[in-house]
């Protein structure tokens, strides 16, 4: 199995700045929140949430989503999934909201965590801010905001690390040689 | 895991999992919606050949926040009246294909029958004399919120044991999470060999002091068949759980319905060591959990198509 580092740490970090950047050029002066999809798009979400506070000089609730409730692909899998708590402990109704992932590969996850959203409330705007966008869509979803695209093959893996659950900030691209169920 | 007949089925990780989830669940319980989609399209039937009220009414809560369709079947008004045997009626449910039964029957043992005659998830909600295993969950998981540690916790078991499903998923439960775990009632309601499930036996309330929970179980008269105790009111003097008897520093459980007067005193029923309501409480999430767990993942019917599976983030 090879592995190539894609993003290194200081790459990811700049790529967090610019999506923080965007966000704040896109969203002007309206009413934001940062919601990222457990785990590591609620790490990045924390840390994207952050930068905008500062740029925008304002306060942005975060919360956190677990999609596992909202999956379509429950009996397909075999193992037990591991469920998260989710939090949202603010009102979302009226405000936009920025969904937050690491990949957004065939889209599933986005469609499972808007319609989870949903049942928080009803938001104005929903956008999506990605670190990595690697192809391979099954539903027609595209992001607000990516921090870098990288075609892949589907037998390929993408690998974000971050500092908080992995030690190191990085993304990298593995050919797995099992097709992986 | 495809069936949940006994706590017995259930490692100590299940067990943690189950009340992890459960947790998860309870903040889905704590919103405006409160219902997930999870089980879209599945069919449960509830199959209730006894009396219930918290223990249908929450399945029934827990399938329908899941999304599930729901069939409740009570044995008076079914064809159970007409005398369709506990076979018969499982094979003719089993016709509409339903995802899980959920089976409360009088006898020890029905719920083990009816997994082996469907292939439909079975949870038992009660068997007879036997065991009770979503109620020790929830006792569990209720017992979480106000102890972080059960590892070391010292549980004492009071009552009718001889009757009591809850008693034995209990102490298999308490015990698989490290309780140290003591039964306590008359002899003559303390089934014989009791201690081979692991916990201690006692004829008195003597040393009730060193529990930290007292779990008191109902007298079951409606399972007496002959006389075990002289008369309710000597058991009470001897064994009532009253504010004399139970410390301040003690947790008090009770898995409901309670004879007021009988095995527990009003004055501790309503005090605020009581954890009676939590426990009812906790019998939506915990029973969602486990629906979750045994149907949303482990069965999967066919081979996986690669290209379903999203990366995992």
């Amino acid at each position: 199995m090879t592995e190539k580092v894609v993003l290194d740490s200081e790459d990811f970090s700049r790529t967090l700045r610019r999506i923080a950047h965007e966000v704040v050029e896109k969203t002007g002066d309206e009413r934001i929140a940062m919601v990222g999809i457990h785990r590591r798009g609620a790490v990045i979400a924390k840390r994207l949430r952050e930068l905008v506070e500062e740029l925008a000089d304002a306060p942005v609730p975060l919360g956190d989503l677990d999609i596992s409730f909202y999956r379509d692909d429950l009996t397909l899998r075999s193992e037990q999934p591991e469920v998260h708590d989710t939090h949202i402990d603010f009102p979302i109704d009226g405000i936009t909201v920025v969904l937050v992932d690491d990949v957004l590969y065939t889209g599933r996850t986005v469609r499972a965590a808007i319609d989870s959203l949903f049942d928080y409330g009803r938001p104005q705007r929903v956008q999506l801010a990605v670190l990595a966008d690697r192809g391979h869509r099954e539903l027609p979803f595209r992001a607000d905001y990516v921090g870098k695209n990288f075609p892949t093959a589907r037998s390929e893996r993408v690998n974000v690390r971050i500092e908080e659950i992995d030690g190191t900030d990085e993304v990298t691209i593995s050919e797995h040689a099992e097709v992986h169920t | 895991m495809r069936n949940l007949l006994s706590i017995d089925d259930l490692t100590r990780d299940d067990i943690e999992r189950i009340l992890s989830r459960a947790h998860s669940f309870a903040q889905v319980s704590g919103r405006e919606i409160k219902k997930v989609p999870t089980l879209r399209g599945r069919t449960v039937i509830n199959l209730f050949y006894e009396s219930s009220t918290r223990t249908s009414s929450s399945f029934e809560l827990a399938a329908k926040r899941l999304s599930a369709d729901l069939v409740n079947i009570k044995s008076a008004g079914s064809s159970v009246d007409k005398g369709e045997s506990l076979k018969d009626t499982v094979q003719t449910l089993s016709a509409y294909d339903p995802t899980a039964i959920v089976i409360r029957s009088p006898h020890a043992g029905a719920a083990n029958l009816v997994a082996r005659w469907t292939a439909a998830s079975v949870i038992n909600a009660g068997d007879g004399k036997h065991e009770h295993p979503t109620q020790a969950l929830l006792d569990l998981y209720t017992l979480r919120s106000r102890r972080r540690q059960i590892e070391g916790t010292k549980i004492w078991i009071v009552g009718d044991v001889l009757h009591s499903r809850v008693a034995r998923s209990n102490v298999l439960a308490f015990t698989r999470m490290g309780a140290e775990v003591t039964v306590c009632g008359p002899p003559t309601l303390i089934p014989r060999d009791f201690e081979s499930l692991g916990c201690d036996v006692r004829y008195s309330l003597d040393g009730l002091e060193e529990a930290d929970v007292v779990y008191a179980l109902r007298m079951q008269m409606e399972r007496m068949t002959g006389s075990y105790v002289p008369s309710l009111r000597e058991y009470a003097a001897r064994f009532q759980i009253d504010s004399r008897r139970l410390a301040p520093h003690q947790l008090l459980m009770h898995p409901g319905p309670v004879n007021r007067g009988v095995e527990l005193a009003a004055e501790v029923i309503d005090s605020p060591q009581a954890l009676i309501v939590q426990q009812v409480e906790s019998g939506v999430v915990v029973r969602m959990a486990v629906l979750y767990e045994l149907l949303a993942a482990g069965n999967a019917p066919s081979p996986v198509p690669a290209h379903t599976e999203p990366q995992p983030a």
